[in-house]
């Protein structure tokens, strides 16, 4: 069989099971959620396992690829143009992040400034008589109210907490390439706190949402656009976390030195993403 | 552009024409010439797919009255052929195109990241399998049009959420592709080409990825909403919450105009590959054509309302777009006449590439046209989703990007299979192609004109004959096809051996390979001059 | 016009080819327009049409001579020339200001388009999944506009019909020369509005009101069809509009106001009277104008009254004594009259359950009645045509009283 090693130039793996197998799980999850959201059946089973199933074959993808992936880094294998390559790529990669929160910053956008001014317009009064334009606001056909989150308090503890965990990564970072890997992984390991500690507020917030402001996904366009944004934000955050928390295994394991951490740079880069969305999200969301 | 041929070093690494054989060689592949030829064939499925249904279409369309197909079953059609077309057919087909290709031009050994370039093929076919299996669930498939506009969208059933989640995975795949493409270009382009220096078909590639990665997390963003929307009693498009369906169209068309161009760019680029080779002279204005190329890209970014002219924008809304969107023939316009240049004074010779090339270059232009005739807000409100809207976009989409992926395919078919492939047939199908394609869609335009809307099974008599005309052309058009798949499939078995270089006029590093080019290319990287 | 030089082509092959066809005349360009809008739109295309068939004909001239001239098979040699800085500037500018020019008269009509003000008449349009509501809100009185092609043309049963496929029950009828604003709205997904001769098109879109105007030039019918897709009848909502001369147009609105009981307070009392040969030749049997004339405006303004409901509930709501009252001082007036009771819910939840539900609402409010001492023979139980539709689903949970005469 062909062996991928002897490339001088570049290196091109040799023909891998992960792709179809990622295929395949993605097909199942896929079919589990639509199986999940509309309650069916096969034969008699659930057919929301399928995404369960689908989710343990995307884990063990992760697990494999990427393992393979480290592996072939620990051989040296990625020679300097491998390595632009992965820097292109982990930039375009945050670039269509960027544009896909942007589609839901742009629907607050749009809720704020088109759609509730125009329903509580003059014209509108035909089908709302009683609606006034207000923010924030579930809707001319709202059920109940809700109090929505207020800024200073966890929002701004959370902003707090972000902003210093980018510090504390930006820290280990300097550290690596001066080549003190005890104060690298130290400071790491700060920054993983803080983020997990972020998400911890952050599930906290929620439930005081739900609990006490009645603050729910379905209170109305302020519940749909508070949550979506907030929650992809949390996601992001969550994958941004296990990611660090991969390369503190790796700097521990000592993958990284000073010339060779791109992997430990491409996760800080995401981070330092997250934390930009986060300062939107703070201002647009919460404070305005 | 010079070059000076370097071919393949074999002499290192002589194992490296071997690789797995059988199934497993198409199911594991890290070859970007196998992966290439399996979006290729996979785009030729979904056209075969996407063309039944449109088919299926023009038969109920034949005649006035419902004869074969229940509307509801008639909406599925139409939504389907949108996006099997779209997502299935033509992007998985100028992909391909960019596997087989970009790295042979560039000089590189392969794509960037050749295990992802796997994932991103190896998503299609489950995204496939999602659209077109949701015929067979109850309820059947999304019958709300490709542009799924709520609140529609939102009534229907299981169909609608499995399009959803193909959406999703179609759109993994765009964006991880043209990563992949990027930074193959930028990256991995031998030593001495330039961005200056490279062909056209990768800059219209390398801007493509770009449009790509900007407007696919946005779709991927729009349906996420919509989802949420269905099932989790989200109100992005639901007024009584505060929300707006007409939200939804502005998302859709912030990443759908864009998407149109994402599939003209890549013809384009084929197009601008082919006038040259059988003109024999060089490509005019090479760098007005590079910045014509950005320029369409970033204008396509600020018109996306001008499919929103009647849901009621402002009037500074309405003239604002439709300035931006008339602005767009500037640059459209600098393309069509350097071709025109290009060919002027040349050394012209007809073969089916070319051929297809002059009827891309005829009908994408007539197509344009129509589009900047749609622009016009007062004239859109008369055609807005009538039947010229489909003539226009059937011009610019099947006259425009397929027959330039045909041309494509005549074109490099001889570098692909190692034989060239029978002119004699190649020309049939042009020739067949072009006719049965005016008799189809020209029609249209009357028909909409005349105020035939859009996605409506049956129709009033005076539509009549103009649907039949449309229905018998529709009918030769899809036989035609046949006559391609001969040509393919008997230039892939056998026939006359294609030397390195079977066009006199082309020029690129593709051509300084043999043919058929071997399983590795450019391991030593080529120097540019 | 080039296009209908092609157009006119093209229907000569045509002609020959389906002859055998008996049709309607075939169509190939926009309608006669009978707005000035229209007109202004119509002439923009003619112009358009003729700018780019001219910039066709040029470019492609080139093309045509340089495939015919510059081929190798003629033993052409190539040139080596692929750059000129000043014909690139050339063909960059020359289609901006020709771009310019068509931006110009655009720009008018859009304007022209948009200026919705000082209306004569405003209607709302309400479009439902597939039918169209039309409410004349300034005259008290509205309908539904039905596709009437009969299911047997449809199917090919019976011969199809000059309209087919364009017919409604109810047009949509206005005033000759009086500028009509309309405002659209849909109650359940999206439609759009269109009336090919008067040059409109607007979207219907749920919870949110559109307005368009035109002011029609001629009478007659103009027809023309849903044009965004709205489920599974999408093409089997028609609009069609009936432009009546202005004196046609007041009889008219009199009968209609007869029809549906609506009293005008404004119209002094001979106009109402002197409408005998409208209301004579109305196919409903209407009361006497005189006996309308003598019903009480205030009490005749209840009916037709509403009471909302709570989700799932028959409860009746605080409303019910005013409406009730409305109904008995009604039925007191007029010895002859009856009221009907509709129940209606909104569109969520399994439909047989609201079909009962919507009946039990009707039940709750006649018991009511008849302890309001209203005879159950004057209560007609009148079941809905569509159980759903309202603008939102509060106002969808009702029952409607009704004065019936
Ligand atoms: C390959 C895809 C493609 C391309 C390239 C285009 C190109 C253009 N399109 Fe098209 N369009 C679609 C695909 C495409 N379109 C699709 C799929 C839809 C329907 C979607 C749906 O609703 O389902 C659509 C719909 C659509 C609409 C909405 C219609 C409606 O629904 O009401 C409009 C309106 O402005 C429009 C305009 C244009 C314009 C101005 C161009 C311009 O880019 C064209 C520019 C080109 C030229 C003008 C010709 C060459 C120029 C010259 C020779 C220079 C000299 C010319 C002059 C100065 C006039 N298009
Ligand atoms: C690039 C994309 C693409 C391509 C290639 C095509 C190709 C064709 N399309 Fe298109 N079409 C769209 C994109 C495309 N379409 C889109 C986006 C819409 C809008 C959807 C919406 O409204 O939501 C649309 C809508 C659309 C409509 C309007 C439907 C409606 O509004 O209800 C019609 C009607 O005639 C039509 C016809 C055709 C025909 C006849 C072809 C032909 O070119 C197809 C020919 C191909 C084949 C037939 C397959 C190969 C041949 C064989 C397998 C041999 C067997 C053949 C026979 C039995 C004859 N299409
Ligand atoms: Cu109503 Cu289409
Ligand atoms: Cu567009």
């Amino acid at each position: 069989m062909a062996s991928a090693t002897n490339h001088p130039y570049y290196f091109v793996p040799n023909p891998s099971y992960w792709p179809i197998i990622t295929g395949i799980a993605l097909l199942a999850m896929a079919a589990g959620a639509v199986g999940l959201m509309n309650d069916i059946d096969v034969i008699g089973i659930p057919l929301k396992y399928a995404l369960y199933a689908g989710l343990a074959g995307l884990f063990y993808v992760f697990y494999g690829w990427f393992g393979q992936v480290i592996g072939e880094s620990e051989a040296h294998k990625y020679n300097k143009k491998v390595d632009v390559s992965f820097r292109w790529s982990m930039s375009w990669f945050i670039f269509s992040e960027v544009m896909f929160f942007a589609a839901f910053f742009g629907a607050l956008g749009y809720a704020r400034l088109q759609s509730v001014p125009d329903l509580g317009s003059l014209d509108a009064k035909l089908l709302w008589p009683t609606f006034a334009d207000a923010w924030p606001t579930a809707g001319p056909n709202a059920k109940e109210g809700f109090t929505a989150m207020g800024a200073m308090g966890i929002p701004a503890i959370n902003t707090l907490l972000l902003l210093l965990s980018g510090v504390w990564l930006t820290i280990s970072h300097h550290a690596l390439l001066d080549g003190n890997r005890a104060k690298a992984i130290r400071w790491l390991a700060l920054t993983i706190i803080f983020g997990f500690t972020f998400l911890g507020f952050q599930i906290y917030e929620y439930m005081h949402a739900y609990s006490h402001l009645n603050l729910k996904l379905t209170s109305g366009i302020f519940g749909s656009t508070f949550f979506l944004l907030t929650g992809f934000h949390g996601f992001h955050v969550t994958m941004g976390a296990i990611m660090l928390s991969v390369m503190l295994y790796r700097l521990i394991r000592g993958h990284f030195n000073k010339e060779q951490h791109f992997a430990f740079e491409a996760a800080a880069w995401y981070w330092h993403f997250v934390d930009v969305v986060w300062l939107l999200l703070f201002v647009l969301v919460y404070a305005i | 552009m010079a070059s000076i041929p370097h071919g393949n070093d074999h002499a290192h690494d002589d194992h490296h024409d071997h690789h797995p054989s059988g199934l497993k060689r198409w199911l594991t592949s890290t070859n970007h010439k196998d992966i290439g030829t399996l979006y290729m064939w996979f785009s030729f499925i979904m056209f075969i797919s996407g063309g039944v249904m449109a088919m299926t279409i023009r038969l109920e369309l034949f005649q006035p009255g419902l004869q074969f197909v229940e509307p509801e079953f008639f909406n599925q059609m139409t939504t389907l052929h949108g996006l099997v077309m779209i997502f299935g057919a033509i992007m998985p087909a100028f992909v391909g195109f960019a596997n087989w290709m970009i790295p042979l031009q560039i000089g590189a050994p392969d794509m960037a990241f050749a295990r992802m370039n796997n994932l991103s093929f190896m998503l299609l076919p489950p995204a496939a399998v999602l659209l077109i299996g949701s015929l067979f669930v109850p309820g059947g498939a999304a019958a709300g049009g490709w542009t799924m506009y709520p609140p529609l969208s939102i009534q229907a059933g299981i169909g609608m959420d499995m399009m959803i989640f193909a959406v999703h995975i179609m759109g993994a795949s765009s964006i991880m592709g043209s990563i992949n493409i990027i930074t193959t270009i930028l990256n991995m382009r031998a030593p001495g080409m330039t961005m200056m220096k490279m062909p056209m078909f990768c800059w219209t590639w390398l801007i493509t990825a770009f449009l790509l990665i900007a407007s696919m997390p946005v779709l991927a963003g729009a349906i996420t909403m919509l989802l949420t929307d269905r099932h989790f009693g989200t109100s992005f498009f639901n007024a009584a919450g505060g929300g707006d369906p007409v939200m939804f169209q502005h998302i859709f068309w912030f990443f759908g105009h864009p998407e149109v161009y994402i599939i003209a760019l890549p013809a384009f680029g084929v197009i601008s590959q082919v006038i040259p080779a059988f003109s024999r002279k060089k490509l005019f204005g090479y760098h007005s054509m590079v910045y014509a190329t950005a320029s369409i890209a970033l204008l396509s970014f600020i018109v996306w309302a001008h499919h929103m002219y009647t849901t009621g924008i402002p009037a500074a809304g309405q003239l604002y777009f439709m300035y931006a969107t008339m602005l767009i023939a500037v640059p459209t316009g600098v393309k069509v006449f350097n071709w025109l240049a290009t060919m002027w004074r040349g050394s012209i010779t007809l073969e089916t590439p070319m051929l297809f090339a002059l009827g891309f270059l005829f009908l994408f232009t007539l197509g344009g046209m129509t589009g900047l005739v749609l622009s016009l807000t007062p004239v859109d409100i008369h055609l807005h989703d009538t039947y010229y809207v489909v003539a226009h976009f059937h011009y610019v989409m099947v006259a425009g990007a397929l027959f330039s992926a045909f041309a494509g395919v005549y074109y490099w078919l001889p570098k692909w299979t190692g034989h060239m492939y029978d002119e004699r047939i190649g020309k049939i199908h042009f020739w067949t192609s072009l006719i049965f394609f005016n008799i189809t869609f020209f029609p249209q335009h009357f028909l909409g004109l005349a105020g035939m809307p859009r996605r409506i099974p049956d129709y009033n008599m005076q539509f009549a004959e103009f649907n039949m005309m449309s229905s018998i052309g529709a009918f030769g058009f899809g036989l035609s096809q046949f006559i391609f798949l001969w040509a393919v499939l008997k230039c892939i078995r056998g026939g006359e051996k294609a030397p390195a270089k079977p066009w006199d006029g082309a020029e690129g590093l593709e051509w300084t390979i043999p043919s058929p080019a071997p399983y590795h290319t450019f391991e030593t990287p080529p120097t540019v001059k | 016009m080039t296009m209908k030089y092609w157009a006119m082509r093209a229907s000569g092959v045509g002609g020959a080819v389906f002859s055998a066809m008996a049709a309607a005349k075939m169509e190939y360009d926009l309608q006669p327009q009978i707005t000035e809008i229209g007109r202004m739109q119509q002439d923009l295309h003619v112009a358009i049409m003729w700018i780019i068939s001219v910039i066709f004909v040029i470019v492609f001239g080139f093309m045509f001579y340089s495939l015919y001239a510059h081929r190798k098979s003629k033993g052409h040699k190539a040139a080596t020339f692929h750059e000129s800085t000043s014909v690139e500037i050339a063909w960059t500018v020359i289609p901006f200001l020709i771009l310019l020019v068509m931006a110009w008269p655009a720009t008018k009509a859009v304007l022209a388009m948009k200026d919705t003000s000082s209306p004569d008449l405003t209607i709302k349009v309400t479009g439902y999944q597939w039918k169209w509501g039309y409410d004349y809100i300034h005259d008290g009185f509205g309908y539904l506009s039905m596709l009437s092609t009969p299911l047997a043309q449809i199917e090919g049963r019976e011969p199809r019909g000059e309209n087919y496929l364009l017919e409604v029950d109810n047009p949509m009828v206005v005033p000759m020369n009086r500028k009509v604003r309309v405002l659209i709205t849909a109650n359940d997904v999206l439609h759009a509005w269109y009336v090919p001769a008067l040059g409109v098109k607007q979207d219907a879109i749920p919870g949110f009101v559109r307005d368009a105007w035109f002011k029609a030039e001629k009478p007659g019918i103009y027809r023309g069809q849903c044009a965004e897709l709205c489920g599974k009848e999408h093409g089997f909502m028609p609009t069609v509009v009936e432009v009546k001369t202005e004196a046609e147009y007041e009889k008219w609105v009199i009968a209609q106001k007869l029809k549906y009981g609506v009293v005008d307070k404004n119209a002094p009392a001979a106009a109402t009277v002197a409408a005998p040969a409208a209301v004579a030749s109305a196919a409903t049997p209407v009361v006497s104008t005189a006996a309308v004339a003598a019903v009480p405006a205030a009490q005749n303004e209840a009916l037709p009254a509403k009471l909302f409901f709570e989700v799932g509930k028959t409860d009746l709501p605080a409303n019910t004594k005013a409406a009730v009252a409305a109904a008995v001082e009604f039925l007191k007036a007029n010895a002859n009259a009856k009221v009907a009771l509709s129940g209606f819910v909104d569109k969520t939840g399994n439909a047989d359950q609201n079909a009962e539900l919507a009946k039990n609402r009707a039940k709750a409010v006649r018991e009511t009645l008849k302890t309001a001492g209203v005879d159950e023979a004057r209560i007609e139980m009148r079941k809905p045509e569509v159980l759903t539709g309202a603008v939102d689903n509060k106002e969808a949970r009702r029952v409607e009283i009704i004065a019936v005469k």
